[in-house]
């Protein structure tokens, strides 16, 4: 079992009225709402939470980026990767991740992850994920040709790690005359990708059929199950049998040494108007093209305020009582991650620590509490389950590498 | 218009296959639609129809015409355009581009100006304004951004319905995919369709309604320094969509530009 803390780093400290009086909190909500001098001790704050994180021994630490939001003040996660690759000594750092389809040279992500990778001593994990909707729009990238950058980047960023340059790439939409970087990554083949979504099934498959981990975002039990079925018979059609080496979790965690205050912080996870992208504008966050075509008509209806979101929406109260958020003392926290980990069986799994306004006291005291009484319970109970990440399990990097393959029927037989 | 016979018909260009609707008989006129689309039948085409030998294509990617995957530029559609217009062996049509489908036609004009009669361009995206931007599909919600069109929302009303039906989001959606697809960056416009313009030295007619939320006018006081022979008409209380909000107006000013007259080239 692999083990992470994570936190969105929330930008908390702007006027939540001015928010609801916009009507949204993203994208076009004006940065004249960001404090730099609240950005600039936040920043801070969150390196903190890291390095006390690696002290009390979590394994991996989790990071992703938006923009143009308060929800997530990390406008690179690169960035963040590489301080933690010169600060930190052990901890994994897990990139959930670099958003492929906004980079117009890819070449260039590359470079920055290979120099993460030596740097950190081959500590990189290097998830890429598709952005969301409003992630397009703020960096002006087309949402219509999102999935097949995501793919064609992907491509194009692993020729560069694998293959000796020079080469040269001529994409449908990226062409690079000369492909030859120096920086290239410690870890071979290449630093382990995880791909985390929540919806798409198209990504769900995708992943699958690299065999890359695929990382539930905070899904209900059930939606996670249904995950993983989906995820198991392409398994099973691309010659391999999915186990918790392929599956990660993420979900909203807070523990404190008081029940109460743990759910009173916990109410943090809600704090961006009910959702933790924010009071989100429906146009905004699936813009046309972006979507699976088979959504097309559920979002139209949900865009015009004829449905609701086919993402859903849960009270706080239903989300607790659905295990999406789980907050309580070590005692509570851990019974009912034990109760997730027995029903879905991933050998990946971040716990979403702090959110909101939780104070940087509350925040470092759930961080110690995870590390030093949460994980080593966890750990214990993933050994008697067989959750093995997959660096216990040694799994291949991608299907290519893959030793076991076997014809289709095969895999299903066993 | 009751009485006005369409014929509806798929023809292939270039491998795709185009709806194209037809009425009238007369001088050709080919219609460009909005971005947002067309509905099968509208008062203007109607109106047009009573004189001319009118040709509503569906652009490709839009309303009833299938998307080509590989289309990376408005460009592409007037070249496929020239190419149906030389399948039916039609020769000095005329062009009317209604808002995106202005852009088209000021395209098509581009490539071949001596196999033009008139141009006549309404309210036309393509060139970047001077002032202003052009409203930007991909933050405003569907119908927000169909009624933007209309200065009077009555107009709206009667052609979509005060609530537009489900489908036509839907359709509303597959188009702005398409828009997006072809015209995303720079947005709209074109950055050297101006340059390309001083070749059209072709009767040239730009209007604009005076209260277009969508394009603004001096994007249309460009049109008309870029193009040789073109002169500016403002319609008065009218929004973006010119022929969906004032089809008499709009169809006579184009009817007694392009002449009734007709005699096919040899």
């Amino acid at each position: 079992m692999h083990l992470m803390y994570f936190t969105e780093q929330p930008m908390s400290a702007y006027s939540e009225q001015a928010g609801r009086d916009f009507g949204a909190t993203a994208l076009m909500f004006s940065n004249k709402n960001f404090d730099p001098v609240a950005g600039s001790r936040l920043y801070n704050n969150y390196i903190e939470q890291y390095m006390l994180a690696e002290e009390v021994g979590v394994d991996g630490i989790m990071l992703n980026e938006h923009h143009n939001a308060p929800f997530c003040m990390q406008a690179k996660a690169n960035i963040f990767a590489a301080i933690l690759a010169g600060m930190t000594k052990r901890v994994k750092i897990v990139m959930l991740g670099n958003p492929l389809p906004l980079a117009e040279n890819p070449i260039r992500l590359a470079e920055e992850l290979a120099m993460i990778d030596m740097i950190s001593k081959g500590r990189l994990v290097s998830g890429f994920v598709r952005g969301g909707g409003q992630e397009q729009l703020a960096t002006g990238v087309n949402p219509a040709f999102n999935r097949e950058r995501f793919e064609e980047a992907h491509e194009l960023i692993v020729k560069a790690w694998t293959e000796t340059g020079p080469f040269r790439f001529e994409g449908t939409h990226y062409q690079h005359r000369i492909v030859n970087p120096w920086a290239v990554p410690l870890q071979k083949p290449y630093p382990r990708v995880w791909i985390p979504g929540v919806i798409s099934k198209e990504t769900i498959v995708w992943a699958a059929q690299q065999r890359y981990p695929y990382i539930a975002l905070n899904t209900s039990i059930e939606q996670t199950k249904k995950i993983w079925e989906l995820y198991d018979s392409v398994a099973l059609q691309a010659g391999y049998v999915g186990g918790p080496e392929n599956r990660g979790y993420l979900i909203q965690v807070h523990i404190s040494d008081n029940e109460e205050k743990a759910i009173e912080n916990a109410k943090q996870f809600r704090w961006m108007q009910g959702e933790f992208t924010g009071l989100a504008h429906p146009v905004w966050s699936t813009p046309s093209g972006y979507g699976s075509p088979s959504n097309r008509r559920a979002f139209v209806e949900f865009a015009s305020g004829r449905a609701r979101n086919p993402r859903g929406e849960t009270s706080f109260e239903q989300q607790m009582a659905d295990l999406r958020i789980i907050a309580g003392t070590p005692k509570t926290v851990i019974a009912k991650l034990k109760r997730i980990l027995e029903e879905t069986r991933p050998g990946i799994l971040a716990l979403w620590g702090n959110d909101g306004r939780v104070s940087q006291e509350d925040s470092l005291t759930c961080v110690r509490l995870m590390g030093t009484e949460v994980f080593p319970a966890l750990r214990e109970i993933a050994k008697s389950l067989d959750l093995k990440s997959p660096f216990e399990a040694d799994a291949p990097v991608h299907l290519r590498y893959s030793t076991d393959l076997k014809p289709a029927k095969a895999a299903a037989a066993e | 218009m009751a009485g006005t016979n369409w014929t509806d018909s798929t023809m292939e260009v270039a491998g795709i296959k185009l709806h194209v609707a037809r009425a009238g008989r007369g001088r050709p006129v080919m219609v460009l639609h909005h971005e947002t689309g067309t509905l099968d039948r509208l008062p203007f085409y109607d109106e047009l129809a009573q004189s001319h030998d009118v040709l509503v294509p569906h652009h490709p990617g839009y309303s009833r015409s299938t998307r080509p995957d590989w289309m990376r530029s408005t460009r592409d559609i007037a070249v496929i355009y020239r190419g149906l217009l030389s399948d039916l062996g039609l020769r000095n049509t005329a062009l009317v581009g209604l808002g995106f489908g202005g852009w088209i036609a000021a395209e098509m004009a581009s490539m071949a100006p001596a196999d033009l009669s008139h141009l006549v361009l309404v309210g036309a995206m393509g060139i970047k304004p001077t002032e202003g931007d052009i409203l930007d599909l991909a933050v405003t919600g569907y119908i927000d951004y169909a009624r933007a069109g209309f200065h009077d929302q009555k107009a709206f009303d009667r052609i979509y319905g005060a609530e537009p039906s489900t489908d036509q989001l839907e359709m509303w959606d597959i188009c702005r995919e398409m828009s997006f697809r072809i015209a995303w960056k720079p947005y709209m416009y074109s950055q050297t369709l101006p340059h390309l313009l001083g070749a059209v030295h072709r009767p040239s007619l730009v209007v604009w309604g005076d209260q277009d939320k969508v394009v603004p006018m001096s994007a249309g006081k460009r049109y008309v320094e870029a193009l040789p022979q073109a002169k500016l008409h403002v319609v008065k209380s009218c929004g973006h969509c010119v022929d969906m909000e004032q089809p008499d107006i709009l169809a006579k000013l184009v009817t007694e530009f392009i002449g009734r007259e007709y005699s096919p080239c040899t």
